[in-house]
């Protein structure tokens, strides 16, 4: 099982994921895991009792998983949102912005490495899921 | 042109640290190829035939007379003493170590550019009209929208894993020096019955594989609006574009396999969402972008008459100058296709050269055009002459603007690892054959572009003449097109039927080329007696 | 026969494996045989080449010759630049023609 990097407070979650066709026939799941090919706007009906959203990176070309997780913050989605697979240290900082605040990649990454890693990245362009201002926002006050 | 402030300068080298880490990483063997190929390739560093290569970023093909010297640098100091400009904009170089990348890159750093998503399954080089800010018919200079798209698509977080490469172009004219039916997202800068300003918006253009001319998605968006509506496009390409196979996974195939009205309608939907998430840049961003792009301080009062006693002289101010919005000036192609050699390439020398044109007779001002020339966009008529003499002596005076010598040609298998077949000795053939330039210009227009490989990197989908070269048993062989342009009449070429060896392919050109003679009314270009007497003439010719 | 090319991960040269090491002259190249992709695998896992991988190639009097035009071009350099080429380590030996 890989080792888990969290950016959050609280604890982690302790339920396992269900997959999204289970998660929609139950009624007491609140964790659930989606595939890349799958609708993260199903799951906008059932935010408030999410504790745990894993998102699937199989390959780490596959990018679907970004836009995922954007859509689910932006509908309000304020529980842990984890990114699960072929997660490269490159990727995090991108993966953050996008909203993701875990992640469980296959092969282990140090905190401090992806620390490192993110550190790149804080002056952004353009305005994401994170909380931090793009360029034109600092430059225009 | 756009100057880099704090931000924008920190954001660059702060790339130039972290691929510094990414390549000690890479060499130290803590990252795989595998893991690192993604990453150098968003830093334009492909693994090519010879060696890397690395393609440098010209944000809508727009430099200085500071950054073109910097060029010539990086040649002489690590390269081998020239570099390639490309059909993008850009400029390659060859023979580039990887222990040196991290260098080059601080180097270009130092004066405002960079190699960043020039390469990947990313958002690439925003390309754009290459006599913006100079061309009559411009509504409005596009460049500082490509800047600002520039800015958007940079280090992208939820678009730097598409599932292809992905590439826009912008206008602000009716006519399209840009060929932006052919790009994944054409925007053509416009004002809609009411006079505000917007874009049309095409999406699915593009070469390669499956060739396809963009249609229209979207009539007009507000500038208001226009980043945040480019969001949903690319959510939505991000989210459903193909993903199981590398041949099918533009946007292009999107938009034609779920048909034009349905992608638009998805994009509506998306963006009536992301609208509201404030991702649009105020208008004073724009306005403070583009402040830099402000018309140089042009002199009045200038004459328009020019000494054409010289009679080469006459011939290149024919071919290779443009008229220009401000009196007294013209806009100026340097020729990258001197007959004989490789189109698009240039020597260190030649690189300083241009610099040093630039800067006298030009603002200090160049552009790079994806038919591989260089344009210097503001140059008095009266300084003309003495421009062209310089150029003259540097092999950089050739009169051929859109002329049949006037080749564009990826580097093809001579340099390319993904090419069937050779293209510059194809290139260097047919220009040696039509060498007189009377003929030449007898001719007329004729664009005639070669690829390498189904790629399409030479464009030869939108040629008047196009050549593809394939691998058939193993032997180099060249299938002919007709009929293609990336003009505002955009159209995909045709093959005439089986293709040709090396030789063979010249003595078809020359053919076709005669039957237009023989053919054409007055006024005609190659691609108008095409089009009005279909492939049937020609073929007979060709095949006998 | 078989040879085994790649390249060198810090230059970006083409190389080619000569049985103890890898040399940028294809004359030196030798016939690997079957054993092409363990070299390659056992190489590049010891980073001492980079994206290796096994072509065909014909024996003739100055060394090993790629069946296939691109190898040709890879070993020799682009046949428009002449002035580029891979020197044969043997000044005086024949160069082979694309």
């Amino acid at each position: 099982m890989a080792e888990l990097l969290r950016y959050r407070d609280d604890e982690a979650h302790e339920e396992p994921a269900v997959t999204l066709d289970a998660f929609l026939g139950q009624t007491n799941a609140t964790a659930v895991r989606l595939e890349p090919d799958e609708d993260a706007r199903a799951l906008i009906p059932y935010l408030d009792r999410l504790g745990l959203i894993e998102v699937a990176f199989p390959t780490f070309r596959d990018g679907r998983g970004y836009s995922a997780a954007r859509i689910l913050r932006e509908a309000g989605y304020t529980g842990e949102l984890r990114a699960q697979g072929d997660v490269l240290i490159d990727q995090i900082a991108y993966m953050r912005r996008c909203g993701f605040d875990s992640f469980a990649p296959e092969k282990p990454i140090s905190r401090e490495a992806a620390d490192r890693a993110a550190a790149f990245h804080d002056i952004v362009y353009q305005k994401a899921a994170d909380r931090r201002s793009p360029v034109w926002a600092l430059r225009h006050g | 042109m756009y100057k880099y402030d704090e931000y924008d300068q920190t954001i660059v080298d702060t790339r130039v640290a972290e691929f510094r880490d990414q390549v000690t990483r890479r060499i130290a063997g803590e990252i795989t190829e595998d893991q690192f190929k993604p990453l150098r390739l968003m830093n334009g560093l492909y693994l090519q035939l010879h060696a890397y290569m690395l393609r440098v970023a010209v944000p809508y093909g727009t430099l200085s007379s500071r950054q073109m010297r910097m060029l010539a640098h990086i040649a002489r100091k690590y390269d081998r003493g020239y570099g390639h400009f490309t059909t993008r904009q850009n400029i390659q170089y060859n023979w580039i170590k990887l222990e040196q990348a991290p260098d080059i890159l601080a180097d270009l750093a130092t004066v405002q550019m960079h190699a960043i998503q020039t390469s990947g399954n990313c958002i690439r080089n925003i390309s754009s009209d290459q006599y913006a800010g100079a061309a009559a018919d411009e509504i409005g200079d596009p460049r500082p929208w490509a800047e600002l798209l520039r800015q958007w698509s940079t280090f992208h977080p939820e678009f730097s894993y598409l599932p292809r490469k992905f590439k826009i172009a912008v206008i602000a004219s009716e006519q399209d020096r840009a060929a932006i039916q052919l790009h994944d997202i054409g925007l053509q800068l416009r004002r809609n019955e009411a006079g505000e300003l917007g874009f049309r918006v095409y999406v699915g253009g593009g070469m390669g594989r499956t060739p396809m001319v963009a249609p229209v998605i979207r009539d007009f968006i507000s500038t208001a609006d226009f980043v945040s509506y480019l969001e949903a496009c690319l959510r939505v390409y991000n989210r459903y574009g193909r993903r199981d196979n590398l041949f099918k996974a533009r946007i292009k195939i999107l938009v034609h396999e779920i048909g034009a009205e349905e992608y638009a309608r998805q994009v509506e939907e998306e963006w009536a969402h992301v609208k509201t998430l404030g991702l649009d840049p105020p208008p004073g961003e724009f306005e403070r972008i583009a402040a830099y792009f402000a018309p140089p301080p042009f002199e009045t009062g200038l004459g328009e008459d020019i000494d054409r006693s010289d009679p080469d002289f006459a011939l290149w101010l024919d071919s290779n100058t443009h008229p220009h919005k401000q009196p007294g000036y013209a806009i100026a192609v340097i020729s990258l296709k001197p007959v004989g050699g490789i189109p698009g390439d240039a020597s260190a020398d030649q690189i300083d050269l241009m610099a040093d044109l630039a800067e006298r007779y030009s603002f200090d001002e160049l552009r790079v055009t994806h038919a591989q020339n260089i344009v210097l966009p503001h140059v008095r008529k009266a300084d003309l002459y003495a421009l062209w003499k310089a150029l003259d002596g540097a092999g950089l005076g050739t009169a051929n603007l859109d002329l049949i010598s006037d080749i564009i040609a990826c580097p093809g298998l001579d340099y390319c690892s993904l090419a069937n077949a050779r293209s510059i000795p194809i290139a260097q053939k047919i220009a040696q054959r039509f060498a007189n330039l009377d003929r030449q210009r007898d001719l007329g227009e004729l664009k005639l572009k070669i690829s390498g490989c189904i790629n399409a990197c030479g464009h030869h989908h939108a040629g008047h003449i196009g050549i593809l070269g394939v691998d058939r048993k193993g032997e180099e062989n060249y299938q002919l097109l007709f009929g293609g342009s990336g003009a505002e009449d955009a159209s995909l070429g045709k093959i005439t039927g089986p293709g040709f060896n090396e030789d063979g392919i010249v003595d078809a050109v020359e053919k076709a080329v005669e039957t237009y003679r023989a053919l054409r009314t007055d006024g005609e270009r190659f691609l108008d007696t095409y089009r009005r007497v279909g492939m049937q003439p020609f073929k007979e010719a060709i095949y006998g | 026969m078989k040879i085994l090319t790649g390249n060198d991960l810090e230059t970006g040269d083409v190389v080619w494996w000569t049985g103890e090491y890898w040399s940028r002259h294809v004359e030196e190249a030798i016939d690997v045989g079957d054993g092409g992709d363990a070299i390659a695998h056992r190489e590049e896992g010891a980073r001492r080449v980079n994206a290796p991988y096994v072509i065909d190639a014909e024996r003739t009097e100055v060394g090993p010759r790629p069946l296939h035009i691109k190898d040709r071009i890879r070993a020799i350099g682009p046949t428009v630049r002449p002035d580029l080429a891979v020197r044969p380590v043997d000044a005086a030996a024949g160069n082979w023609v694309i």
